[in-house]
């Protein structure tokens, strides 16, 4: 049986947020080259952040990312509190865990829906199911769009927030709002949720597993997707100022992307590490869609970050009718935020839809920033991705070129990069 | 024939790309009107032939250049869409230090793997028809500019300041609430969003083409601020413009 010869490059792999490349090089069944690149233009937000207000510093940090900028936003302030030694209210907490949650749902609609499914249906976008599924667009849409609004009645504009603030907000929504998005998410999005539980359960995810470590934020109490400490599948807690220990960043001369490692060779963050580290505290209704597909913790399947995904948004909608109910009855208040700048150094540590988030800021006694240091999800998962391929691409490697090549672009969708953030990427070169 | 249209991103967060998709259930009409020949982020779908090319993102590499020019060449109607695109935006931040110090901030020891140049709006490189400002860009306005496009009519730019926009909306002046804000001399056309949810305006959308900026300046030092604060301000979104290079 002659060996394969496998020899491509997908430049920019498409329906990811950035730009990516993977390198395949194989003669004789024997692979030579291997890559995930990121050759995505570098930002420099560590180094442009320097010298502004920290206002300024909250109000610029959520450009990492148009995808992810209410997380984005949320590490920024959450980091200037923590340097100030800001409390938030309870009112605050919560309309800052709604506004999240919110995000977190339309990322991963956009992911599941937008990015994902068209693999299944073999169409290269959502553009042609417009006219062929198009009941499953419109509730994508619908679904999305109900998110958005949530979001941007909360601080402004989803993409960027504007209201948010270190120590609350400076506009808080009116109850008939609130009301509004209760009857929604009780409504039309439990229907829309219930069918999307539907039509996923009808795909088949590819069979292939790497265990690894999973890293995402860590609570007793509850699903967390703010603060609390930093947990792992292989050791215990760890405190979040401790955050480098963890996310070792570290240069590889192919990649404008850092990549880290943990305990084992690379660690994966994201709606599966989440799930793996705290399914345990999952509403019983998201439970009982995880049951459905079969998604068991520890899920070794990186295809099944959708699944996960899913499962989450089940979750943060029955979490935001609990927040929403308990706004209703307290009534909203028109706090002021108040801060007193000094110096020091924070840490801010989020569950972006992507995985966990740091921004560590130090600012001198005017509230300027000295220095920042921000670890993005998606460089955390480019090793795990680089690992992944590295099993991978020896299992189907006899497979035509087209497969190997789909294969290993949905394994990098999967992971719903968002290269922006992390510099930027996705081309896949098979040279 | 329908319009081919095509979006490319450069240097940027991919959020006027994702404002463009934030139509949610317009972008079904949107899709029908046109045809989208190369939008990456939602589409591996790819084209080479295009009638409106958007560009999303600033040039803050060679290969950017090289690739704009390229796109350039293809497209007979080229738009900058967002801050980055049209005059840098956040990313010319980083040209008020130098690269040598930008890359060693960022990478470190590894600096030496990777090189960055001075951030450029598009129109810094190749000739641009239309310009988005903003960021993110105005929803409405990238649909009236497609509408304008496909339409064949002219797309005519907002000319008002901030302020007038702000003042409709009723909001109470952030001067008075103690905030200093670009409003008087940004151009108008986002109804005023930021000051509408309590804050102020940071000029992410450029000036207006007759800026009274020295009235402007007046105004700041009215309100015990320095001409160097102001020109800090309009470098969080404009540094690749002359007033705030000074």
């Amino acid at each position: 049986m002659t060996k394969a010869n496998v020899n491509f490059t997908v430049h920019h792999v498409c329906r990811v947020e950035g730009h990516g490349n993977i390198v395949v090089n194989a003669k004789d069944g024997k692979i030579e080259e291997l890559k995930w690149e990121i050759p995505e233009s570098p930002r420099f937000f560590e180094s442009m952040l320097r010298g502004l207000d920290y206002r300024d510093v909250n109000f610029i940090a959520p450009r990492i990312c148009g995808i992810c900028a209410v997380a984005h936003a949320t590490a920024s302030i959450e980091a200037a509190e923590a340097a100030f030694n800001v409390k938030l209210t309870e009112q605050a907490s919560l309309v800052r865990e709604l506004l999240l949650d919110a995000e977190t749902i339309t990322s991963h609609v956009l992911h599941y829906y937008f990015l994902v499914a068209p693999d299944f249906f073999g169409v290269g976008s959502v553009i042609p199911l417009a006219s062929t599924h198009t009941d499953v667009v419109l509730r994508a849409l619908r679904m999305k769009k109900t998110a958005n609004d949530w979001a941007d009645m909360l601080c402004g504009r989803k993409t960027h927030p504007i209201s948010m603030v270190a120590g609350g907000f400076v506009k808080w929504p009116e109850m008939e709002q609130l009301k509004w998005l209760k009857e929604k998410l009780e409504g039309e999005y439990m229907k829309d949720l219930d069918a999307s539980v539907e039509l996923f359960k009808t795909l088949k995810f590819p069979d292939f597993t790497r265990e690894t470590e999973y890293i995402a934020l860590f609570r007793p109490d509850k699903y967390s997707f703010i603060g609390g400490a930093i947990g792992s599948t292989d050791c215990k807690p760890i405190p979040i100022n401790d955050y480098q220990k963890v996310a070792n960043e570290f240069c590889v001369p192919w990649s404008t992307a850092k990549f880290t490692r943990h305990l084992r060779d690379s660690y994966q963050v994201g709606a599966l590490a989440r799930f793996n580290v705290n399914s345990d505290k999952l509403h019983p209704k998201a439970k009982k869609v995880a049951q459905t597909f079969g998604l068991k913790a520890p899920c070794y399947n990186p295809y099944f970050i959708s699944v996960a995904q899913l499962v989450e948004t089940v979750h943060a909608v029955e979490n935001s009718i609990m927040i929403l109910d308990k706004l209703l009855s307290k009534g909203i208040k028109q706090e002021k935020p108040e801060v007193k700048v000094k110096a020091g150094r924070g840490v801010g540590a989020v569950e972006a839809p992507r995985g966990i988030l740091f921004h560590d800021y130090t600012f001198d006694d005017s509230g300027k920033l000295i220095a920042a240091n921000i670890v993005i999800p998606t460089n955390e998962n480019h090793n795990s991705i680089q690992h992944d391929f590295e099993k991978l691409l020896p299992e189907i490697i006899d497979k035509p070129q087209d497969q190997i090549k789909l294969a290993m672009e949905m394994l990098v969708r999967a992971y719903d990069p968002c290269i922006s953030c992390s510099a930027h990427m996705l081309e896949v070169k098979f040279k | 024939m329908k319009p081919r249209v095509a979006f490319f991103d450069f240097t940027g967060c991919e959020g006027c790309q994702l404002e463009t998709l934030n139509f949610n259930l317009e972008v079904v009409d949107l899709i029908n009107a046109v045809d989208i020949v190369e939008f990456r982020e939602i589409s591996s779908d790819h084209s080479d032939n295009y009638d409106i090319a958007f560009i999303e993102g600033s040039i803050t590499t060679d290969r950017d250049i090289a690739r704009l020019q390229d796109i350039r060449n293809k497209a007979k109607v080229l738009v900058a869409l967002g801050a980055c695109a049209c005059t840098g935006g956040v990313n010319s931040l980083k040209n008020f230090y130098s690269m040598e110090e930008n890359l060693k901030v960022v990478y470190g020891e590894s600096a030496k793997y990777y090189k960055t140049i001075p951030t450029r709006p598009a129109h810094a490189v190749v000739p641009v028809e239309f310009f988005l400002h903003g960021c993110p860009p105005n929803r409405n306005e990238i649909i009236r500019l497609i509408k304008c496009v496909v339409a064949g009519k002219k797309f005519e730019q907002c000319q008002n300041p901030v302020c007038v926009e702000c003042k409709l909306a009723e909001n109470v002046c952030a001067f008075e609430r103690g905030e200093f804000c670009l409003g008087p001399v940004t151009r108008g056309g986002c109804n005023a969003v930021c000051i509408t949810a309590g804050r102020k305006c940071w000029g992410c959308r450029s000036l207006v083409d007759e800026p009274n900026i020295n009235s402007q300046k007046d105004l700041l030092a009215k309100y015990g601020l320095t001409v160097n604060d102001v020109l800090k301000q309009f470098r969080l979104f404009n540094g690749t413009l002359e007033v705030a290079k000074q």
